[in-house]
């Protein structure tokens, strides 16, 4: 029954059958293992990288004080690619933006890249953070990434806690580690320990699925990457004793600093007027960052570093040791003044005369040191004054002036000590002697310090004759202790020479321009100084140490146009070193002058 | 009684049903793994899709056992009712049925529903048989040409009113049956270059194609010994071809719905649409594409399991065995319905009945078909026709229509040596 020719057609049928499944195997092996971009596709449809953001490291006073922590919050990022069909004007009133600041944000986001994610809003509130978790699925593209603010719990130390703030497009083509919408220090110590400070970020990959709701980690979590905490700092600053200055120093402008001799410790490191470090931080930093850098006495201004004045009288003890070291001045040599008439150089005291060098750092002799400083620069020892002007030089710079010292915190200036070849291009070659840049003797002219450079000078007098580089930072974390990675810096001064300028010193505050505000049980050392101020009233300066013997503090305290040393920079410092030591005050009354002195 | 019972059993091909069971075993594993869900994880919940189907497996095995035990004559002498009844439902479906995703052909029965369309197939083939091993035919007579076009044409039109074309396509795949009572080769060619010449002028436009034909047609002329008769021929087939053509597109044009207009073209490559039309194929492709070639191993699919594919339990779950199971277990998977198609045109071959064996082929064509579209949309060869994945996707009534489909033919088979 069964037709034989037609029996044979069962040969095509399976020949078909057994086509069509070549074709399917031959179809699949090109999309399973020959093609990968499928698998890119699909790892792009379900993974998604969320960043994990350390938390910034702590920073500690030197004795364990919490200077500056950090507060959650919650910043909205977007990955333009996945953004689709959503209402958008739901979204805007929930964010409380405007349609137009969304397109705006949307296309910033895009020109910045379709695949990373942007920063979309930055900080927003708890309560829309909740709403928004949500509500997620519906605005596909959009995530919420917990970010880490500072928070400073007593403010104090803004120039030399510095700031963060978002990084911009130059930092981010430079260095690959940051991405759009990441923290980065910008100023003070924040800036120069980011690379502790900041951490390490970490990745999880989280699996989303296609309403771009999270569904668990990818391979649970065997390609993630944990965020390693930043690093604590313990600093070099003592918490009270900064905000005591700080409190010395309101309605003042100017700067102090106070370091610790044996080590270079910085105690106390700020600049006046200052401001609250909380105003720089989140959302309101933008606002409150462009009305302080409008503010006319410049409380952005770091002038602990930033600020050049002129030394002063601040600056005799080194032109004299400059003077005992060449061999054109001893313990025996004596100069006449003629008093404040005399010539070139007024002497603004009435003091005995002829006078030698303890007198002379005592009484704060003009022609004295303008004496010493002339036959340093004629020393028959070397052939012209233009040598002998250099050595001068030399010997200062070797004392930590007119170069930066190479601290530990960003934007430090250099001060200026002018060198043989600018006298040179201003008066000529050969064509300037002693008499010519005669200011220099008596700290004036083109001499300028910043107030680290003087605090480091105290510190070279406290220490007789050398310091250590000036830092702000002990510890990274407990036990990496930094004192060691900055240098102790010797004078080209002989240290004996040092005890007669120390003598002169502690003269100056026991017979001399300090005599009124000795501090009870603590010998100091110390030197006033009104700086000439081309631009308005003189500077009032004052550099010390004490104790004397065995000093642990060096300090040196600038207030801008106030007049003489010893009345503002004197009792600033002298307060500051008898809170230091004894950490208790007893002179009420010329701390409370202090206090409301309102000096701008 | 039973001795007949154990004669079911002796001579039972064990090959076709464990194949079977192997398949609709791996397919439950699939839908788990489509809908996995760490919070339901009782293989009976059924609230869960792999729940229902686990209760369909069970009932499907014992609708199974049931034909087994069944009169073999049974489904011979009451095919036309059998077909009569299903065509009584796929009528009433029309008025009374619910719409689900548009169409309109599913009965609501308490909580579950029973879609007519895929009974209809079993019954179709029924009928089909029954009327090939009647007694007076010839494959000459007009009569034995029309009469399996009509049992053909009524399921299918119905179907195509439920606006289900997947299925009423499926009744098209019946052209292997007759192609084996008898049907010119050449109808078979003819199926195949109507479905090329569709193709390729969807894809570069009729006047292309038909300049092919031309070109082709003028290589022939050249070869052919040119007598009056065969020059004709080739001039009528030359017109109706470029006729075809053009009316590919008319029909392209106006006949077809939007969307299916988008699929084909999507299909062809001829437009990118990755979030509308074209985002099952491509989704589908990148789950398949992304299994590599042992895949990511069981339960650990992420596009299926986080529905980056749609239909992923039913139309689609093929991508859950391409991306979990990589090309390794796509090749296990098309092999054995490979093997399971070649045995039943095997054994329709050794019935002594013709019914059986009209049946046989019948049930392999069935299967072919849906096997070809299904896995071919996956892959994106074929434009997405949605129709179930035999044994493997997700669907009571499409597990419980292949069993019986399948099940009849083993029953029939069993019973080869009790006829004549």
């Amino acid at each position: 029954m069964a037709n034989k020719s037609l029996a044979s057609r069962k040969q095509t049928v399976i020949a078909i059958f057994l086509a069509t499944g070549i074709i399917f195997l031959g179809r699949l092996f090109y999309l399973q293992i020959i093609d990968d971009s499928y698998e890119l596709s699909a790892n792009n449809n379900v993974l998604r990288y969320v960043t994990q953001y350390p938390a910034r490291g702590l920073i500690y006073d030197r004795n364990g004080k919490l200077l500056v922590y950090n507060e959650a919050v919650y910043d909205l990022m977007v990955l333009p690619r996945q953004v689709k069909d959503i209402d958008t004007l739901e979204f805007c009133r929930l964010l409380d933006i405007t349609p137009e600041g969304f397109v705006q944000r949307m296309k910033k986001a895009r020109d910045y890249s379709r695949f990373k994610p942007s920063l979309f809003e930055k900080q927003i509130s708890k309560e829309t953070y909740g709403y928004l978790e949500e509500k997620m699925y519906r605005f596909p593209g959009f995530f919420v990434q917990p970010r880490t603010l500072r928070k400073y719990p007593e403010p104090m130390g803004a120039h030399l806690l510095g700031y963060v703030g978002e990084v911009n497009q130059s930092i981010i083509d430079k260095d690959p580690y940051y991405k759009s919408g990441d923290y980065i220090g910008i100023s003070g110590i924040e800036k120069s320990y980011e690379e502790d400070l900041r951490g390490r970020k970490g990745i999880k990959i989280r699996m989303v699925d296609v309403h771009n709701r999270e569904v668990g980690s990818f391979q649970n979590g065997l390609y993630d990457t944990l965020a390693v905490m930043g690093k604590d700092l313990y600093l070099t600053i003592d918490a009270e004793l900064q905000q005591y200055g700080e409190l010395l120093m309101q309605g003042k402008m100017g700067s102090v600093v106070a370091i610790e001799p044996s080590s270079g410790e910085i105690l106390a490191f700020l600049s006046s007027p200052t401001y609250d470090p909380n105003l720089l931080v989140g959302r309101v930093r933008g606002k409150n960052f462009s009305e302080l850098s409008k503010d006319p006495v410049k409380p952005l201004l770091n002038r602990a570093m930033m600020g050049q004045y002129p030394p002063g009288s601040t600056f005799k003890m080194v032109n004299d040791l400059v003077g005992l070291q060449e061999g054109v001045l001893n313990t025996r040599t004596h100069y006449t003044c003629q008093g404040p008439g005399s010539s070139p150089i007024r002497c603004t005291h009435h003091h005995q005369s002829p006078l030698d060098v303890y007198i002379a750092i005592q009484q704060s002799c003009n022609p004295f040191h303008w004496q010493v400083y002339r036959s340093i620069l004629n020393n028959p020892r070397r052939k012209n004054v233009k040598e002998n002007y250099t050595a001068w030089r030399n010997h200062v710079m070797s004392m930590g002036f007119g170069h930066k010292l190479g601290t530990d915190m960003q934007f430090e200036l250099s001060g200026n000590i002018p060198s043989a070849e600018k006298f040179d291009a201003i008066y000529g070659k050969g064509r300037w002697n002693a008499m010519t840049v005669r200011s220099l003797s008596i700290g004036q002219g083109e001499i300028l310090v910043t107030p680290l450079q003087l605090a480091n000078s105290a510190a070279v007098m406290a220490n007789r004759g050398y310091y250590f580089v000036p830092h702000v930072v002990k510890s990274i974390g407990v036990n990496e202790t930094r004192n060691e990675k900055f240098n102790k810096v010797t004078s080209t001064i002989d240290p004996a020479y040092f005890e007669i300028a120390v003598e002169g010193m502690r003269q100056v505050a026991t017979m001399g321009t300090a005599r009124w505000y000795q501090i009870e049980d603590i010998t100091m050392c110390g030197k006033t100084g009104t700086a000439e101020n081309p631009h308005g009233k003189d500077h009032s300066l004052f550099m010390a140490f004490a104790p004397a013997d065995q000093p642990v503090i060096a300090i040196a305290v600038i207030i801008e146009n106030s007049g003489f040393g010893s009345t503002w920079a004197l009792p600033v410092a002298s307060l500051m070193i008898e809170k230091y030591i004894k950490r208790e005050v007893s002179r009420k009354d010329i701390e409370e002058r202090m206090i409301n002195g309102k000096l701008y | 009684m039973a001795r007949e019972r154990n004669n079911v059993f002796n001579n039972l091909d064990w090959t076709l049903v464990i194949i079977y069971l192997v398949l609709v075993l791996m397919g439950w594993l699939n839908i788990y793994a489509a809908v996995y869900n760490e919070d339901h994880n009782s293989i009976f919940d059924l609230s869960q899709s792999y729940g229902k189907q686990m209760l369909w497996i069970i009932t499907s095995l014992f609708i199974g056992l049931v034909i087994l035990l069944t009169d073999a004559r049974f489904f011979s002498t009451f095919a036309y009712l059998i077909y009569g009844i299903t065509i009584l439902s796929l009528v009433a479906v029309l008025l009374v049925g619910s719409e689900v995703s548009g169409s309109k052909s599913w009965f609501e029965i308490g909580g579950f529903r029973l879609q007519p369309a895929e009974f209809a197939k079993f019954a179709t083939n029924l009928a089909i048989a029954r009327f090939f091993s009647g007694q007076h035919i010839n494959v000459k007579d007009f009569k034995t040409r029309v009469i399996p076009l009509i049992l053909l044409g009524i399921p299918g039109l119905l179907i195509l009113l439920q606006n289900d074309t997947g299925s009423a396509l499926v009744y098209s795949s019946f052209i292997l049956v007759l192609y084996r009572m008898g049907m010119s080769g050449n109808l078979l060619l003819a199926g195949a270059l109507v479905v090329i010449i569709a193709l390729s002028t969807l894809m570069v436009g009729h006047i292309y194609v038909s300049g092919l034909l031309v070109i082709l047609a003028g290589l022939l002329f050249a070869f052919m010994k040119r007598n009056r008769r065969n020059i004709i021929n080739l001039l009528a087939l030359l017109i109706m071809g470029i006729g075809f053509t053009f009316s590919v597109e008319y029909v392209v044009d106006n006949f077809l719905g939007e969307h299916q207009k988008t699929r084909i073209n999507v299909l062809l490559g001829k437009e990118l649409d990755l979030k509308g039309a074209g985002y099952n194929v491509n989704q589908s492709k990148i789950a398949i594409g992304s299994g590599g070639f042992l895949g990511k191993g069981y339960l650990n699919g992420t596009q299926t399991k986080y529905n980056f594919v749609p239909e992923q339990s039913t139309d689609f779950i093929f991508c859950t065995v391409g991306e979990e199971w990589g090309f390794a277990g796509s090749l296990v998977i098309i092999v054995l319905f490979l093997y399971f198609l070649t045995r039943i045109v095997t054994l329709a071959e050794r019935q002594r009945s013709d019914f059986s064996r009209i049946y046989g082929y019948g049930v392999a064509a069935i299967l072919f078909f849906h096997f070809m579209i299904n896995i071919g949309m996956t892959i994106g060869l074929v434009p997405v026709i949605g129709i179930p994945l035999p044994f493997f996707s997700y669907g009571g009534s499409s597990l419980w229509a292949f069993t019986i489909l399948v099940f009849i033919f083993i029953k029939q088979d069993a019973n080869r040596n009790a006829l004549l």
